[in-house]
């Protein structure tokens, strides 16, 4: 296949899967939720069982106004849904979904890449919250920052606990080097990535900078139209690529009782249960206060990990 | 919180997935018509036939939302003495955007000429569309439910006490 060609293929095949993904998660999300609550979610939009509904909003948020407000920063309030939502595009460009040539970009540094790029949505949620020129988005934008920048850290610590288990920061070579009992050795390091990773994409339980109860919508309020569908389109591909990097590094990736040909199911599959807790989790727990959150992060997952950290040395070593 | 910790937190992903297992109760309203219970107050009906125009429920209504209009006939029967006079009913309007469905122009009407319906599917766009006359309200007579059966522990119904009384004097 000519280079061209296979770029082509490659880079489309991800943008559909940036495109679809989030989609399908979103509407697991309206049922999910919806019967977690014992309602029936939407049921029209579609005919059957309303699974049309993310496309019918889709379709709203276009004809909405796009209203950009007269104390606002003009470019930096309309660069920021892209700059939010960009970053996990280029995230799963790398992210492996079978064994052999089924990845976007196979790249030796991936997870480097991986860590570094998702840093970047941080930059965006700054950026919207300080040029709305509203109260509300600033406060969200100010938790955001002290939430982000504060789970950064033992979101790589435990990423980097993977990465010296097996050696290498390709995510196609550390689920080649991915063995069942990791899950076991590894749990302390999935549970700091896991609950890190959702603070990362402001995720419920974990959402004090939207926090749509006591902030309007945190650094969205000002957001209309086709950018508040961007800003909620990187919320879900947000859960998409924090499932898939869980999957990658903790959960073995392609591995499975199949054959190999079948890994990418076997990728998907785990992805989609990932997602599927962080809907879980949505839906049961309330938000943390904003000191909780401070609390959780540093009292409880930055130990864990620096732990974890010295617990897989150790067993390196001795390996 | 006792014991290990987490424990509560287990309890409520229990809780949300018990919840996603089970059947919702939601019945989908447009598609399937809600259970109403009996003697539901949905609207007002008229049986034109046995209203006299006594004005008695005009008259008793809290909120004045019930209009009536009437002229007098003469009913000429051979052999009678002298023609007789009867009210004829020209309109009879009940505005739904004033009635507070207190039902006293039912309870107070004599010659059961008014009933409640569980129909309430009379939503409008202008509140002024709300008056309904006596045509529509005639209409909705044929959703007037049987009356329950009496309540099989409950005291028996007066006229019934009063013809077993009646029998049992006949017979001893």
């Amino acid at each position: 296949m000519p280079v061209a060609v296979e770029l082509v293929v490659r880079v489309g095949a991800v943008v559909a899967a940036f495109l679809l993904l989030p989609l399908l998660v979103g509407q697991t999300e309206h049922k999910v939720m919806a019967h977690m609550q014992g309602r029936l979610g939407p049921m029209y939009a579609g005919g059957y069982h309303g699974w049309a509904q993310l496309i019918a909003d889709g379709v709203k948020f276009v004809q909405k106004e796009d209203v950009t407000p007269r104390g606002a920063d003009r470019p930096v309030f309309q660069l920021a849904p892209a700059v939010t939502l960009l970053p996990y595009l280029l995230v799963l460009l790398v992210v492996p979904l079978g064994p052999g040539d089924l990845v976007g970009q196979p790249l030796d540094a991936g997870l480097f890449l991986v860590l570094a790029v998702l840093a970047v949505p941080v930059v965006g949620v700054m950026m919207a919250a300080w040029a709305s020129a509203n109260k509300y988005s600033l406060l969200g934008g100010v938790r955001g920052a002290a939430q982000l920048l504060g789970y950064e850290l033992p979101f790589v610590l435990s990423a980097a606990s993977v990465a010296m288990a097996a050696g290498t920061l390709s995510l196609p070579g550390i689920v080649a080097a991915w063995r069942p009992w990791w899950l076991l050795w590894q749990l302390p390091a999935l549970f700091v990535f896991f609950v890190a990773g959702v603070a990362e994409i402001r995720r419920p339980p974990l959402d004090a900078p939207i926090a749509d109860t006591e902030l309007v919508f945190g650094y969205k309020t000002e957001y209309t139209g086709m950018r508040f569908a961007f800003m909620m389109l990187a919320e879900y591909a947000g859960i998409v690529v924090i499932a898939s990097l869980t999957t990658v590094l903790f959960l073995g990736g392609w591995h499975g009782p199949a054959p190999e040909q079948l890994g990418w199911l076997w990728t998907l599959l785990k992805i989609f249960a990932v997602c599927f807790v962080i809907i879980w989790l949505r839906v049961t727990f309330p938000r943390l206060r904003v000191d909780q959150l401070q609390q959780l992060c540093w009292l409880v997952l930055v130990p864990l990990a620096l732990g974890q950290l010295v617990l897989t040395a150790a067993v390196r070593m001795v390996i | 919180m006792s014991g290990v910790p987490g424990t509560g937190l287990a309890k409520g992903l229990a809780v949300t997935l018990g919840a996603m297992t089970r059947r919702a109760h939601t019945r989908q309203y447009p598609d399937t018509p809600p259970d109403l219970p009996p003697r539901s107050r949905g609207v007002i009906a008229l049986l034109e036939e046995n209203c006299t125009v006594c004005m008695l429920c005009a008259r008793e209504c809290p909120d004045w939302c019930i209009y009536i209009d009437s002229h007098k006939e003469e009913v000429h029967t051979p052999g009678a003495a002298r023609a007789r006079q009867r009210n004829v009913l020209d309109r009879f309007a009940i505005d739904f955007s004033l009635c507070m469905y207190c039902g006293i122009c039912i309870e107070v009407c004599p010659f059961d000429a008014l009933f409640w319906t569980p129909e309430f599917e009379y939503a409008e766009h202008d509140i002024r569309e709300l008056l309904h006359e006596k045509g529509r309200l005639g209409e909705w007579m044929v959703t007037v439910p049987p009356p329950p059966a009496n309540d099989p522990n409950g005291e028996p119904a007066k006229e019934e006490a009063a013809a077993r009384k009646a029998a049992e004097g006949a017979a001893g």
